[in-house]
């Protein structure tokens, strides 16, 4: 099936016509268990992906290696075409792509906006010697916050901006891990389960809020159980299954492919819980 | 019982060079633990550094003051870098296995009879202070009023020391109000989510263990000024007044370790003067007054256990900012 993102066929491992990320032959082995076995992936520029796949497919596993958390058994990959293989986590991050975890990392004991002020990158007054003055660094500081509260109201949280972060619930906290990600422009954010406790009033509005990233130049890559929000917003999807990249293509296509329902999405992906439960205790009797 | 002595005792610690000490190390340990998240539990370590660095410099190299302050100063920061470099990759509980191995093993380095020609073994040193009381601009006679009432040698070390204090204690002030104190707070939360907001965290546990180290080294300066240099002072016992002292106050508070430790010598002082007082006229007839000392850090211990129930978050510590979490 022909499409604008795939050079050719969308099949597991194509090229794409303009790559922000290529992986090569990246695994990583947890003692005789491969968690993680990816021949050839190509993430495309300014596109919003879709990383699914059963649990312990190895997503979050990809997520760790590809940003530096975890070292792979073998592998390379370059993001822009920069070499990221052996690059601590922090690099990563500087270099423009980055991540949020799917057990949601708030910094409880600072402020909301202490938060989102780490995110910014290059603020001269985290230099040891910088910090102590102040004119060095209170005017890019003032910066700062104007982009941070901006973020926050975006994402509704800039009535909470003074309390600490523990003080907020489980969603609002993945929408602070959100926007803090976004205090630094990132090329390219990886969010593992951006979705997971959040509300659907506010999904919707998160939804929203990925698509104005891609608006805005910024390619997206997502771990997501919420098919709908796989349909809804992603440009191209890529299925994992026992580590293996198993299928990829537009999601219209993929999930309609046998395999991925077969492997994933289960033969009721379509119909609700709710009457499924029914049928199966109607069949029953 | 003499009350008007044993208060007067009592009170004189408030401004002592020992509680100085005891405040400037609490200092470094909150920037360590309180500020940063770094299990320290070698804090005694770096205070040894800073008497024998000082007291070696002096009477072994010939150094002058300001060369043995920064002989001492040096020595600090290559321990906290043997120290930091393999461990602070780990997670922070083995950061407190490995200080609390090296703060022993430096005392029983110090202590070894085959260094005594530049440690002195186990008898210390002492006599090292010369140049620092012959800098005394205070002349001779009695300054002060009762119960602080001191010589001039007594009021230029509690002078200087003192002095050390409140800079150390401005210092951390403007360092954790600005970014750079941002970030060793978020590393304290969670080091995961900070990494990934593009911060080198392995850097900035580093700076932290050396500046607060070199804080302890400070205290262990100020420690030796008025006595003589004792292997036996910087066992583990010492640590842990320390963290008593920073977790009184409260640990990631700006006056906490301050505080803290004036509170912790009055405190020593008084169930000193007052079980001595108690004993002699015959009231506690259970103690004798060999035992009133080990008495006095039992009593210590149990108002810790009872701070630590009762106000995890110290004397000044906000209880939204900041309980236990190592």
């Amino acid at each position: 099936m022909a499409n604008d993102i795939s050079v050719g066929k969308a099949a597991p491992g194509c090229k794409k016509v303009d790559p922000i990320l290529v992986a090569d032959n990246v695994t990583r082995q947890f003692g005789g268990l491969t968690a993680v076995n990816v021949d050839h992936l190509e993430i495309p520029r300014g596109m919003i992906t879709a990383l699914i796949g059963p649990n312990g497919a190895g997503k979050t596993t990809l997520f760790n290696l590809l940003t530096g958390f975890d070292k792979p058994t073998t592998g390379s990959w370059n993001f822009e075409g920069k070499d990221l293989a052996g690059v601590p986590s922090y690099k990563v991050a500087r270099l423009g792509m980055v991540r949020t975890f799917q057990l949601t990392k708030a910094l409880s004991m600072l402020t909301v906006m202490e938060n989102m002020r780490l995110g910014a990158q290059n603020q001269p007054g985290e230099g040891f010697f910088a910090a102590l003055i102040r004119p060095l660094w209170s005017s890019f500081e003032a910066k700062i916050t104007t982009r941070a509260e901006d973020l926050l109201k975006r994402f509704k949280l800039d009535a909470k901006q003074d309390d600490f972060a523990a003080a907020l619930s489980g969603g609002q906290r993945k929408l602070l891990e959100m926007a803090r990600a976004l205090m630094s422009e990132p090329k390219l954010v990886m969010l593992d389960e951006p979705m997971a406790g959040v509300n659907p009033a506010l999904t919707q509005s998160l939804l929203e809020h990925i698509k104005d990233l891609k608006k805005n130049g910024t390619t997206v890559l997502f771990v997501e159980h919420d098919m709908h929000m796989v349909r809804h917003i992603s440009d191209w999807v890529v299925v994992m299954a026992e580590g293996k990249i198993v299928a990829e293509g537009p999601p219209a296509i993929v999930m309609k492919d046998q395999a991925v329902i077969d492997a994933y999405l289960g033969a009721h992906a379509d119909t609700d819980l709710g009457t499924v439960a029914i049928k199966v205790v109607k069949e029953k009797k | 019982m003499d009350w008007s002595l044993v208060i007067g005792n009592a009170a004189a610690e408030l401004i002592s060079p020992t509680t100085a000490a005891y405040a400037l190390a609490a200092v470094g340990l909150a920037v360590h633990f309180g500020y940063t998240g770094l299990l320290n539990f070698g804090q005694a370590a770096f205070m040894a550094i800073g008497a024998y660095g000082f007291a070696v410099s002096v009477l072994y190299f010939g150094l002058p003051f300001w060369g043995a302050v920064l002989a001492s100063l040096l020595a600090s920061v290559v321990f906290a870098l043997i120290l930091g470099i393999p461990t602070l990759r780990l997670r922070s509980d083995y950061l407190a296995i490995v200080t609390i191995a090296s703060a022993e093993i430096l005392r029983y380095i110090v202590s070894t009879t085959s260094l005594a020609s530049v440690t002195g073994g186990a008898g210390g040193l002492s006599a090292f202070a010369g140049e620092f009381y012959a800098m005394n601009p205070f002349a001779e006679g009695t300054y002060l009023f009762w119960p602080f009432d001191v010589t001039a040698k007594d009021l230029w070390v509690r002078v200087v020391g003192w002095s050390i204090v409140a800079l150390a204690t401005l210092l951390v002030f403007a360092l954790m109000r600005s970014p750079w104190g941002r970030v060793v707070k978020g590393i304290r939360e969670d080091e995961d989510a900070v990494r990934s907001l593009g911060k080198n965290v392995y850097s900035y546990k580093m700076q932290s263990l050396v500046f607060g180290g070199a804080l302890g080294t400070l205290a262990g300066i100020i420690f030796i000024l008025p006595r003589s240099v004792q292997p036996g002072n910087y066992g583990t016992g010492l640590t842990f007044f320390i963290w008593t002292v920073m977790l009184l106050g409260g640990a990631a508070t700006i006056l906490g370790p301050v505080v803290g430790s004036m509170v912790f010598w009055v405190l020593l002082s008084l169930t000193d003067g007052l079980l001595q007082g108690l004993v002699n006229q015959g009231v506690i007839t259970f103690l004798t007054t060999d035992q009133i000392g080990p008495v006095r850090f039992i009593l210590i211990g149990l108002g810790l256990m009872a701070l630590v129930v009762f106000r995890p978050q110290g004397i000044f510590g906000n209880k939204k900012e900041l309980q236990f979490n190592g």
